[in-house]
């Protein structure tokens, strides 16, 4: 009976996955630090308030007298004109289909499988439907109505682009709003309906208040996909040179993300051009990280608003 | 509201209302309800009275909760459910096509099993039904709001600390602050679903003693798994068993002398 307990030697598939999990954790945390210590250390040296602040002549590929001014503004707000129309558009599909649709019903299984179709087309193709709909479609039909002379609306711009990345980051803003409505505690709402509150108040005043940092989280992994995506603005915005800021959402502008890809592939001289290269992809990763931490920060507010009340 | 109801003449298998004293608020007639294909209530028919606390008894399952839940339609909630017969609050059937569910909830208050106050403030939890109504002026809210605390027992532990979060409280301060946040819209009927049922035995004697307090001015009914508390604060007591209503009649009878066997099964603890 006594030995029946005692250990039959060494478990080898125990230790295997054992090793097999850590080694994979481990791989991952060692490519982003490469990535992050490679951007940092050969970045860093190029980085300089000028660099940052100034903006470029035609010919960027000078380290004295580049900078990066432009497509930090432009992929700033090509994302914050994004959030602006995404974030919306995507808590009331999620609204729609959470509380108002009848669960289980043929249109919202439609709905929902287009909506995970959505997450899986490729961004260049993103890309060419906002082209294809809302440049040469929407833009130009703006055009003709306002009988403009010559093309306004009808041509790549910042809000062409910053609405191809909406459409490409709705399934994003849609799931996360989904899970944290559902996350709400039906007591909640039928303590709100039984006060004889309608349903639109109680979504309204008790459900999405709730639902909140569920919300931001879906918000903050937009941002932070649409941030590095350059396929989607290839053709529905992005400028290779603009000699001034953009001042209008029918401007072009420029981008962080498009920039590493012309320095990488259009420069004269590779040699001369790689302090700059280095030093725009720590400052595109620099932004990222920035819009992340602010909305982050502005989540757990939100959130250690909702626990404390004071 | 106040005509007294004489005892019905009813056809069905049904156990037909007795007479009660108080003068009937909620008369319930032959109502069937289907959740799909399964019917969870058979052929209900019974007349609650004004002012008084009834309390349906029975075990799981028996629907009890399913009927209460019908009185201020919180069932319509519910896909697939479908509901037969009638339902009068004050000679009103609140079935009919054009009742607005959102007044009858507003005349109908309910208390929940599970305390469920809003993640506000203690003073926002009572304002929330008390605006949801358009009373906007802050010396108005603020009186109705002690009011209603007082009303539920509860000013006293959390005058001082209006403006934190209701979460804060305990299981039964936070229930008080429930019924608090249903008496402040001054319904006519409570309706209670289990209130007790997660609560220690002191905070259960505490919303006990109010409920017999609430007594003087609302009607109300009580889902309860407990029959002690039934024996202790009813007047009345339905007994119910697989969707149907087996004994409907004073507390005091149901208890000492009921007049079905499965009714004295039930409260002398032989099965449920």
């Amino acid at each position: 009976m006594k030995h029946r307990f005692h250990k039959q030697g060494f478990r080898f598939s125990s230790a295997f996955f054992t090793t097999l999990t850590a080694l994979a954790t481990f791989l991952i945390l060692a490519i982003l630090a490469v990535i992050l210590l490679d951007a940092l250390i050969y970045g860093w040296r190029t980085l300089s308030w000028h660099f940052v602040s100034t903006i470029p002549k035609k010919d960027f590929f000078d380290v004295k007298t580049t900078g990066v001014l432009p497509m930090i503004i432009g992929t700033s707000i090509r994302v914050i004109v994004m959030a602006i129309f995404v974030i919306p558009i995507g808590v009331i599909t999620a609204t729609y289909l959470t509380e108002y649709a009848p669960s289980g019903s043929i249109v919202t299984r439609v709905i929902r499988a287009a909506v995970n179709n959505l997450a899986g087309v490729p961004s260049i193709v993103f890309g060419l439907f906002g082209l294809g709909f809302f440049v040469n479609f929407v833009g130009k039909n703006l055009d003709a109505v306002f009988h403009n002379p010559s093309a306004v609306w009808g041509q790549p711009a910042l809000i062409w682009a910053s609405l191809t990345l909406a459409v490409m980051t709705l399934p994003v803003v849609i799931v996360a709003t989904e899970e944290s409505l559902k996350a709400v505690p039906q007591g909640l709402r039928e303590a709100s309906l039984a006060l004889g509150a309608t349903k639109l108040e109680t979504i309204i005043k008790i459900v999405l208040p709730q639902a909140l940092p569920g919300i931001m989280t879906g918000g903050i992994l937009a941002v932070s996909r649409a941030a590095g995506e350059v396929a989607p603005i290839l053709f529905t915005g992005v400028a290779y040179y603009m000699a001034s800021l953009p001042t209008h959402l029918t401007d072009q502008f420029m981008d962080l993300g498009y920039h590493v890809f012309v320095l990488s592939t259009q420069s004269p001289n590779i040699q001369q051009t790689e302090p700059i290269l280095y030093a725009t992809v720590l400052v595109l990763l620099m932004l990222t990280f920035a819009l992340n931490l602010i909305a982050v920060i502005v989540r757990a507010r939100v959130r250690r608003k909702m626990r404390s009340l004071h | 509201m106040a005509e007294i109801t004489l005892p019905k003449l009813n056809l069905s298998d049904a156990p037909a209302a007795p007479a009660i004293n108080a003068p009937t608020l909620i008369e319930i007639n032959q109502v069937s309800l289907y959740y799909g294909a399964s019917k969870a209530l058979k052929n209900i028919s019974v007349n609650l009275g004004e002012k008084i606390v009834t309390a349906f008894i029975g075990p799981s399952g028996c629907g009890k909760s399913t009927l209460l839940r019908c009185i201020n339609r919180m069932n319509d909630l519910i896909d697939n459910v479908r509901i037969e017969g009638s339902m009068k609050v004050a000679g009103q059937d609140i079935y009919a096509k054009d009742v607005d569910v959102i007044e009858l909830r507003k005349r109908i208050g309910m208390v929940f099993q599970k305390s469920n106050p809003f993640p506000k403030s203690i003073y926002e939890n009572i304002a929330y039904g008390l605006r949801l109504h358009g009373m906007k002026k802050k010396s108005e809210l603020d009186e109705h709001i002690e009011q209603s605390l007082r009303g539920a027992a509860i000013w006293d532990e959390v005058k001082d600390r209006l403006h934190t979060s209701a979460l804060g409280l305990s299981g039964g301060q936070q229930q008080r602050i429930c019924i608090a946040r249903a008496i402040a819209i001054k319904p006519e009927i409570i309706l209670m679903d289990e209130p007790a049922s997660a609560l220690d035995p002191l905070a259960t004697a505490r919303i006990e003693e109010l409920i017999l307090e609430l007594k003087k001015n609302f009607t109300i009914v009580i889902v309860t798994h407990n029959m002690q508390q039934a024996a202790r604060i009813s007047d009345y007591t339905a007994f119910f068993y697989i969707g149907e209503l087996i004994e409907f009649d004073t507390t005091t009878k149901i208890f000492t002398n009921p007049a079905k066997k499965q009714t004295e099964d039930y409260v002398t603890g032989r099965f449920g």
